[in-house]
């Protein structure tokens, strides 16, 4: 805890607010007490000059009687501790205390040392000197005493009394002392509200930079550190939430980026692998299976030979013979797949590969008690396909259809049908070009599996990367850089950087800059440039109006597909059934319908079924 | 006097021994067996064999080693190659390394019997070739070798390289002899696309047998001689020119035709 940031943050603030708040208040309470005290003596001088003013009269008559009526009413006034009034000699001659009066005071007395003290009296003190703060007893309260000289005048020494002679300067003194109890609450009073107002200060302060930095730095700092954490355990997916605007929202953003970059780095990593392994293994399975295979397709296709004037046996062995003949074009098209190997196409019925793969499974169906729907429509058109690999296709989502549905039965419906569709959204952009004709397809960053277009920006004076989406229409683009459109922005070639960017036009949705990418053959492709605009033309397809398509749809009643694990099926080895699977079905499938330029789309809600959706185009891409 | 058998199949899988073994008899060849390459070298050195056909993938002594060997030892015998393993790496390096044939398995009976007569008649015209050469006042021409510029895919087609970079593909005449002659033609369609060491065309001859060819490159056919489907004797006339298969946009023809045999080696 104290070695925190955010500790040691409210400790330096609360230094510097305690050494400020208390300098400001020690000459705060000083000042305070001075006027006060201050206020003190000018009001016990104006008393003093208000005795000797009254008494003089009195004096003059020598009334003494008088005299001490004045200065006993004065004294009894409250917070007034004496009045006294000594003569020459420092006899005490009128007191507001009778006990006091004909008493000697001592010249080194606290009231006639201001002046006795060089022994030789001084006849005239300015006021400051007059006046003195003592205790009477160490512990009882302050007193304030002044001392004023009762002067010698004309009309001192030629009253009738005739006591005072003319050579004398001072007569005698008034001493009034008060008593400063009042004033020392007042100024206790002062530096207790000061004192508690510096603790709240500081306290507030403290709190409020506390909040703050819990606010700003502590949450973000911990919101990181665990990210860091989760990254550290492997786990890539992790982003941070926090969509702040200041410098630890742009750290938590460069992190998210730089995780996912990894996780990117680390998926294409593994999938190379997986890859090889696949290679690895398809070599091992095809020596192995193909040797086999060499006895049953040897033995069966000499048989047929053999027996050509034996139909009934003739029709069992052409099974045989078309059936190992299928499995040889299987174990190949494994090996084509961890080759990336080109389909052997021909003009085939869909209905018919469909009917073909029924065929295989319609037994154990009917005795899993699943009932199988067949909406086929009947003036569908030929299609250039492998049929082999179609009919695999189908084969498979069938039996994964029939994995799905648990003992107490249930229904797959497969239909095929002829549809329409806009390019828009759909066609795949297999090949992009720059100027120069390098081809910026990049193979490492896909989306859907597939290769996105890798172009460079240079904006502001910072590079970076953008990957755009493959698929004309849908702007699922991988900005690794934060664009401002509004600054200049220029879309280059990673490799010999020719500008892609269209001069003088701008995108008419958002008014952003557009690029300009060719697509080997096909025309130019243009885009906005602005991350989330998604405006786009393809001028070459859009002209081609819809494209026919075959879609091809096996639905089932089954478990389905849990959410998390959707994305993942097409993957090498991902497979939910356990040992049951191998985990390659769905990755092969998904590579010869991507050899076909065909798509394959998944709809899955859990406990209610799935449906594989394959779209092959009518007329093929010429790419 | 060395005893004269047809053919000597050596595999490390005794099923496809048999099944060899039943096929080629059925068909009236003497067939002998050898389970190990090594055993099938002390075959060869005892016996004479009209053709061979061998496994790549055995343990120890592998297809291409026992190639080698029987190059080193100068015997005339042609060797088919087989594998489970059916890469087109494969089959293109036994093409260049000498072997007359790729059967990929599993193969039918067939497939394997065509490739057989081929690979017999193959021994004939090379027979004929040195017997003819020994006779120097003959004139008669065995068979047209393949023009200097051209790459062949083993002794069955040729690739050459056009100045627009498109591939012109097609037999060379050496293949269409030991096909004897072409009743029917197959090819596949423009836009198709083909692969190096794969079949790329389907010839009937007159004995009923389906002679697949290997195409010489991976590309994409763009234009096919429409003119042989219905005149096969053009093929045969001029198989170098006229008689062109397809013309092919390649995909890595550089790569691909450093694993061919350049035909300017032929006239040396």
């Amino acid at each position: 805890m104290f070695k925190k940031i955010g500790f040691k943050l409210i400790v330096a603030v609360g230094l510097t607010a305690i050494i400020t708040i208390g300098i400001f208040s020690y000459f705060n309470i000083q000042s305070h007490s001075h006027s006060l005290l201050a206020e003190v003596e000018r009001s016990a001088n104006q008393l003093s000059e208000t005795v000797k003013h009254s008494t003089r009269y009195d004096m003059l008559l020598n009334q003494r009687d008088r005299i001490l009526k004045i200065i006993n009413t004065i004294g009894q006034q409250p917070g007034i501790r004496d009045v006294r009034v000594l003569n020459k000699v420092g006899e005490i001659i009128y007191s507001s205390r009778e006990e006091d009066i004909g008493k000697m005071v001592d010249k080194k007395a606290e009231s006639c040392y201001a002046c006795h003290a060089a022994n030789k009296p001084l006849e005239r003190l300015p006021i400051k000197d007059r006046t003195r703060i003592f205790r009477i007893h160490p512990d009882s309260s302050r007193v304030i005493g002044i001392i004023s000289p009762i002067y010698n005048e004309q009309s001192c020494w030629s009253a009738d009394c005739h006591a005072h002679s003319k050579s004398q300067i001072v007569l005698g003194v008034l001493d009034v002392t008060i008593s400063l109890d009042e004033v020392d609450k007042q100024i206790k009073k002062g530096e207790m509200e000061i004192v508690i107002f510096a603790i709240t200060a500081i306290l507030a302060l403290s709190f409020i930079i506390g909040f703050f930095v819990k606010r700003w730095v502590d949450k973000p700092v911990k919101e990181l550190l665990n990210a860091t954490n989760q990254v550290g355990v492997g786990n890539l997916n992790y982003t941070i939430k926090d969509k702040r605007d200041d410098e630890m929202g742009m750290l938590a953003r460069s992190f998210n980026n730089m995780t996912k970059k990894l996780s990117e780095a680390r998926l294409q990593l593994f999938q190379s692998d997986k890859m090889a392994s696949l290679g690895r293994l398809a070599a091992g399975v095809a020596h192995e299976i193909n040797n086999p295979l060499t006895g049953v397709l040897t033995y069966s296709s000499f048989l047929l030979k053999r027996t050509q004037n034996n139909p009934e046996l003739q029709e069992d062995l052409k099974v045989i013979v078309r059936e190992t003949k299928r499995s040889r074009e299987i174990v190949k098209s494994l090996l084509d797949f961890a080759r990336q190997s080109v389909p052997k196409k021909n003009e085939a019925n869909i209905n018919e590969i469909i009917e073909h793969a029924i065929s295989v499974v319609e037994n154990q169906l009917v005795i899993d008690r699943i009932k199988l729907v067949k909406n086929l429509d009947a003036n569908i058109p030929t299609i250039t396909v492998d049929s082999n690999q179609i009919q695999q296709v189908i084969l498979n989502l069938l039996v994964n259809a029939h994995d799905a549905i648990d003992k107490t039965g249930g229904t797959i419906t497969i239909s095929s049908s002829k549809l329409s569709l806009s390019p828009y959204g759909i066609t795949h952009i297999k090949k992009a070009i720059c100027p120069k004709r390098h081809d910026l397809m990049d193979n490492e960053v896909k989306i859907d599996g597939m290769p996105t277009i890798k172009v460079k920006v240079k904006s502001n004076g910072e590079e970076g990367i953008i990957n755009f989406d493959p698929v004309y229409g849908k702007s699922r683009h991988i900005y690794g850089i934060e664009l401002d459109v509004k600054k200049e922005i220029n879309l280059i070639c990673p490799q010999c950087s020719s500008s892609l960017i269209e001069e003088g036009k701008k995108c008419p949705k958002c008014g952003a800059p557009i690029f300009n990418i060719e697509i080997a053959s096909q025309g130019f492709y243009e885009g906005c440039t602005r991350k989330g605009c998604g405006w786009q033309k393809w001028d070459a397809v859009d002209t081609g109006g819809q494209k026919d398509y075959i879609e091809i749809k096996i639905s089932d009643t089954g478990c389905g597909i849990a959410k998390e694990d959707l994305a993942k099926i097409f993957e090498p080895f991902y497979s939910t059934k356990g040992q049951k699977g191998t985990g390659l079905g769905l990755a092969v499938i998904w590579g010869i319908i991507d050899n076909h330029n065909g798509t394959i789309n998944v709809e899955s809600e859990l406990n209610k079924g799935t449906t594989f959706i394959i779209r092959l185009p009518l007329i093929l891409n010429k790419v | 006097m060395n005893k004269v058998t047809d053919i000597l199949i050596v595999d490390d899988e005794q099923v496809v021994l048999d099944a060899v073994n039943k096929i080629c008899s059925a068909e009236g060849y003497k067939v002998d067996q050898s389970i190990t390459a090594e055993d099938a070298l002390k075959k060869i050195d005892k016996n004479n064999y009209r053709l061979i056909i061998s496994d790549i993938m055995m343990p120890e002594f592998d297809g291409f080693q026992f190639l080698e060997e029987i190059a080193k030892r100068k015997i005339l015998s042609p060797v088919i190659m087989t594998t489970g393993y059916s890469t087109v790496e494969n089959a293109v390096k036994s093409l260049y390394n000498g072997a007359i044939d790729f059967i990929p398995k599993p193969f039918t009976a067939d497939e394997l019997i065509s490739s057989v007569s081929r690979g017999l008649k193959y021994l004939e015209i090379q027979k004929r070739l040195i017997e003819s050469k020994n006779r120097t006042n003959d004139e008669s021409i065995i068979y047209v070798p393949c023009p200097a510029k051209y790459f062949r895919l083993g002794y069955s087609s040729w690739a050459e390289v056009e100045n627009t970079g498109s591939i012109l593909i097609g037999v060379t005449d050496l293949f269409i002899k030991t096909i004897d002659s072409i009743n029917e033609l197959e090819l596949l369609k423009i836009d198709d696309e083909i692969v190096q060491g794969n079949s790329c065309s389907q010839i009937k001859s007159k004995e009923g047998l389906l002679h697949y060819v290997l195409s010489p490159i991976t590309g994409r056919i763009i234009e096919r001689n429409e003119q042989l489907i219905n005149e096969t004797n053009i093929i045969e006339k001029d198989p170098y020119f006229n008689g062109w298969f397809y013309r092919v946009i390649p995909s890595d023809s550089e790569y691909e035709i450093n694993h061919l045999i350049p035909c300017s080696s032929d006239r040396l």
